[in-house]
């Protein structure tokens, strides 16, 4: 499998790709075309199924100077989760390094040397901590190599310590700076020969501290993101880009812009036809020798639109939409039991349907991307979470050899999953071809970003269940009704896919003996992307929502409710929850632990003293989920003034991705999910009228502030074993989020949540039905 | 006309309309990035520096508002005790992520303990509701805030 024929720009998807290989399932017939039948190749899980895979060669990722000094190359782009500073401390930790002696280069777009690096799915720490491993223990062991011949002495008599190979019997002693040109001419130690530290050598591994390789830069305002690339002789360009997606420019008028002093140039970029894909979406590109006169410069263009076939997309009646489809039966993507059958039989019935709306992902720094071309080669500086699409994309609408670009990644001033789809880049490189080379920086303005984002889908749940004698629920349907990311590349995909009923629905671990599952067709009418969790926040909190309006109507305790629900500790194959999927990991490797999300909730409601006596008006909430391979409950304490005001004193969350490689990143990105996912819950919504996004900036796209964020945010991380493998980190935090804060409210008010975001609902008289 | 200002305690003369943003002049023509831009309308806080020791929001505030005043951004900020109390709380607390909108969020910081050097939460919360973190690393903010003040108190 590869990604796409590099001539004619990608085509294919990473998603795409993993969707490919899950199809496949573990090991298949395949019939040829001869009629004969062929064993197909086991199916690859983790970093191994993505493209590029992962590589370990430590000639790639090491470099040890002669001053004593060592370039730990990282091949994952950084945006705030502190990948650069976690990968490059598990080199040094088996590498021997001094950390203070090591400088961390970043990669450039280079798959095919330094492996995958779309940074993406929580999976760098996940899928790449055992090759970086591999990559400091090799670079380790060849240095203790060189130094035994240079001694004349074996190998078995010297040993690496601190960034210094020593001989036992003399002694003597070299420097890392010393034996490096040597080193690196020793043959690379055979896999089954290396010698990994036992995690009770590590030395950064699983330690608490707070380094960041950029930390100096940031807090002195150094450090550099896509939006900051200087270059000699640099023009500055913002583009007026079709405000209804499909639409295309039918005629402009440049002449008050280019009366603008310092605007140099106004041009048009063709808009590409539907699916966008990560395509510029064209418009009119103003270029100019400042930031400032471009802005004014788009200010005065008179741009006459044709809109396309989008112009009457309206967010309301696409809810109206969503609403029938899961009015209906739909394609069953799990059936355990009957569930048709005994949701017609005696019980109490219980059903609700919930909403999330579109949302989007509002990174501080906005797109943005340079580029300039010198003598054939073009070089693009961009904050891409996907930096070998980034690099087809360019040498796609260059029509250059994708040899011809080299693709820098800056650092990501917030992401979210929105620099995933690179189409800013594009633009850059667009507009610098245009200018002959020159270079050319491309800034999007907020206005810019909230209104041509890549959206969190829409999603409207419906769940339905009937409760047995016990009031535990006899069965239990769910239809999810959202338009997939697939439609962002593929014409008339309609409806989630398997990787994405995949996140937080179809899995459900719950011991219920009729449970069905059903996807509904729908089509999408925006660009689709991905956001931090992505599926996985609508099905949580709809699911984590239901299963306490459950617990009400059993009159039980929701927490004791759902673990006994979830029932005793096992491992489950998820293939036996209909989940082919599994995040692109294996089966066998990463089971679902019901022992590991009994132990999250059990831990997040006893600190968050769970069942204590509560205030009027104020109440806890709990919600537990699977994402990622991490394990997270959310305890979520509120208070809910008289005229609907909501305060959130608290939040516990208890969290179990494995061993923590950096436990203080753990706790940052946990209390980082938990805000973001409070601004969805209380803010977030993005609507469309006429074809066009209604919110503009951080004034009708209201982002949580400071003083409304909890004062107390507690992260308590389950003691994990190196012996299990990791999860992720980056997203898994976020989907409890919201459902536990909407349970709360119940909780604190006897007032239930259905939509997001909750806004003014609270302020407002209680719904008649 | 070029125009005249103060910043980071050097004279510049820079060469713009009076009306110009200083944000773009201190990114664009002094290739000071530090400070960042986020909204262009005021209401995030990443494009702070201080003017006459106030906090002032770059990308609504024109150069003739400026002209002749001390700036200090971003990138001089260490030369002020409470700012190299702040850079260092900051670090110690790890509160960057991105780090994108920290340059804005120290600003506003440094300001608040030059008026309040013992703030109250209240007080934080008043001098921070301008400025935003996507990433959400507003807890540790007000810690690391508590922390630089009382480094201050300690090392006067």
């Amino acid at each position: 499998m590869s990604a796409g024929d590099a001539g004619e720009g990608p085509k294919v998807t990473r998603r795409a790709v993993v969707r490919g290989a899950a199809a496949l399932g573990a090991l298949v017939l395949c019939l040829r075309q001869s009629g004969e039948i062929a064993l197909a190749a086991p199916r690859k899980y983790g970093a191994a199924a993505e493209p590029g895979g992962a590589v370990d060669n430590p000639l790639v990722f090491v470099a040890i100077h002669p001053d004593d000094t060592i370039t730990l190359t990282v091949q994952r782009v950084e945006m705030g989760q502190g990948i650069r500073t976690s990968l490059a401390l598990v080199v040094a930790d088996e590498l021997e390094a001094e950390w203070p002696r090591v400088r961390v280069r970043q990669a450039p777009a280079d798959q095919g040397r330094y492996g995958n690096e779309d940074t993406d799915g929580s999976r760098s720490m996940r899928q790449f901590f055992m090759p970086m491993r591999r990559v400091g223990a090799a670079a380790r062991m060849m240095l203790e190599s060189a130094a035994a011949a240079r001694w004349g002495v074996p190998v078995s008599e010297v040993h690496a310590e601190r960034q210094q190979v020593r001989h036992r019997g003399s002694g003597r002693r070299l420097t890392y700076g010393e034996l490096a040109a040597q080193a690196a001419r020793e043959p690379l130690p055979a896999a089954d020969r290396l010698r990994l530290k036992s995690p009770a050598q590590f030395r950064y591994i699983g330690k608490l501290s707070t380094r960041n390789v950029s930390g100096e830069d940031i807090v002195r305002g150094r450090a550099r993101y896509g939006i900051d690339t200087e270059l000699e002789g640099m023009l500055y360009a913002v583009i007026a880009r079709p405000a209804v997606l499909g639409g295309r420019v039918r005629r402009y008028e440049a002449r008050a812009a280019l009366a603008v002093p310092g605007v140099v140039r106004v041009l048009e970029i063709p808009s590409h036809p539907l699916p966008a894909q990560y395509y510029p979406l064209g418009g009119v590109a103003v270029i100019a020798r400042n930031t400032w006169a471009a802005l004014q410069g788009r200010e005065r263009l008179k741009i006459e639109w044709d809109e396309g076939a989008n112009a009457r997309f309206d967010s309301q009646q696409f809810e109206s939409l969503l609403q029938q489809a899961v009015s209906r039966p739909a394609k069953v993507v799990r059936n355990d039991g009957d569930a048709y059958a005994a949701l017609k039989g005696p019980g109490r019935q219980v059903e609700a349907e919930y909403y999330l709306p579109f949302l989007a992902h509002a990174s501080m720094e906005p797109p943005a991307a340079s580029a300039r071309i010198v003598e054939g080669h073009c070089e693009v500086w961009a904050p891409s979470q996907a930096p070998q699409a980034t690099r087809e994309l360019v040498s796609g609408l260059l029509r250059m050899k994708e040899s011809h670009v080299t693709v820098h990644i800056t650092l990501l001033g917030g992401a979210f999953g929105r620099k995933s789809l690179p189409d800013f880049a594009g633009e850059a490189a667009l507009l610098s071809q245009a200018m002959h080379g020159a270079p050319v920086r491309l800034m999007w303005t907020r206005e810019d970003d909230i209104r041509h984002d890549y959206y969190q889908a829409a999603a409207l749940e419906r769940l339905q269940a009937v409760l047995g004698g016990d009031g535990l629920p006899l069965a239990w349907l769910h239809r999810s009704a959202s338009p997939t990311e697939d439609a962002t590349f593929e014409a008339g995909a309609e409806g989630e896919d398997d990787t994405e009923y995949g996140q937080g629905m179809i899995n459900i671990p719950f011991q219920i003996p009729n449970i069905r599952l059903e996807i509904p067709k729908v089509p999408a009418y925006t660009r689709i992307g991905w956001f931090r969790s992505v599926y996985n926040i609508a099905h949580g909190f709809a699911i984590q929502s239901f299963l306490d309006e459950l617990a009400r109507a059993a009159g039980r305790d929701p927490r004791e409710y759902q673990l006994a629900l979830i029932g005793p500790p096992r491992r489950i194959d998820p293939r036996a929850l209909s989940d082919q999927w599994n995040y692109g990991e294996s089966p066998l490797r990463y089971p679902l632990d019901t022992g590991r999300l009994r132990a999250v909730i059990e831990r997040a409601t006893a600190e968050a003293g769970w069942g204590r006596p509560m205030a009027k008006g104020r109440g806890l909430g709990l919600a537990a989920t699977y994402s990622f391979m991490s394990y997270a409950a959310a305890v979520v304490e509120v208070e809910v003034g008289a005229a609907g005001e909501i305060a959130i004193p608290r939040v516990d969350i208890a969290f179990d991705c494995g061993a923590a490689v950096n436990p203080d990143r753990v706790h940052a990105q946990l209390e980082g999910a938990c805000i973001m996912g409070l601004t969805l819950a209380l803010h977030g919504q993005i609507t469309f009228k006429d074809g066009r996004v209604q919110q503009g900036n951080f004034n009708d796209f209201p982002v949580l502030r400071l003083p409304d964020s909890p004062q107390d945010i507690r992260v308590h991380l389950e003691p994990g074993s190196f012996a299990v493998p990791l999860g992720g980190v980056g997203e898994p935090g976020l989907p409890p989020i919201a459902p536990a804060l909407c349970n709360a409210i119940f909780a604190a008010t006897g007032r239930r949540i259905r939509r997001l975001p909750i806004a003014r609902q609270l302020s407002r008289p209680p719904h008649p039905s | 006309m070029p125009i005249l200002l103060r910043i980071n305690e050097r004279p510049v003369a820079v060469e713009a309309a009076a009306d110009t943003p200083l944000l773009w002049v201190l990114r664009d023509e002094l290739k000071l990035t530090g400070t960042k831009f986020g909204c262009g309308m005021g209401l995030c806080g990443a494009c702070t520096v201080h003017v006459s020791g106030q906090p002032v929001r770059t990308c609504v505030t024109t150069l003739a508002a400026v002209q002749g005043k001390p700036i200090t951004t971003i990138e001089g900020i260490h030369h002020d005790q409470v700012g190299r109390a702040v850079q260092a709380a900051w670090i110690a607390l790890g509160v960057p992520q991105c780090g994108y909108c920290q340059a804005g969020q120290i600003m506003s910081a440094v300001a608040l303990l030059h008026g309040s050097p013992r703030p109250t939460d209240a007080d934080i919360d008043a001098a921070m509701a301008g400025n935003l973190c996507r990433c959400g690393t507003y807890p540790r903010i007000r810690a690391a805030i508590h922390r630089a003040a009382q480094a201050l108190s300690q090392h006067p």
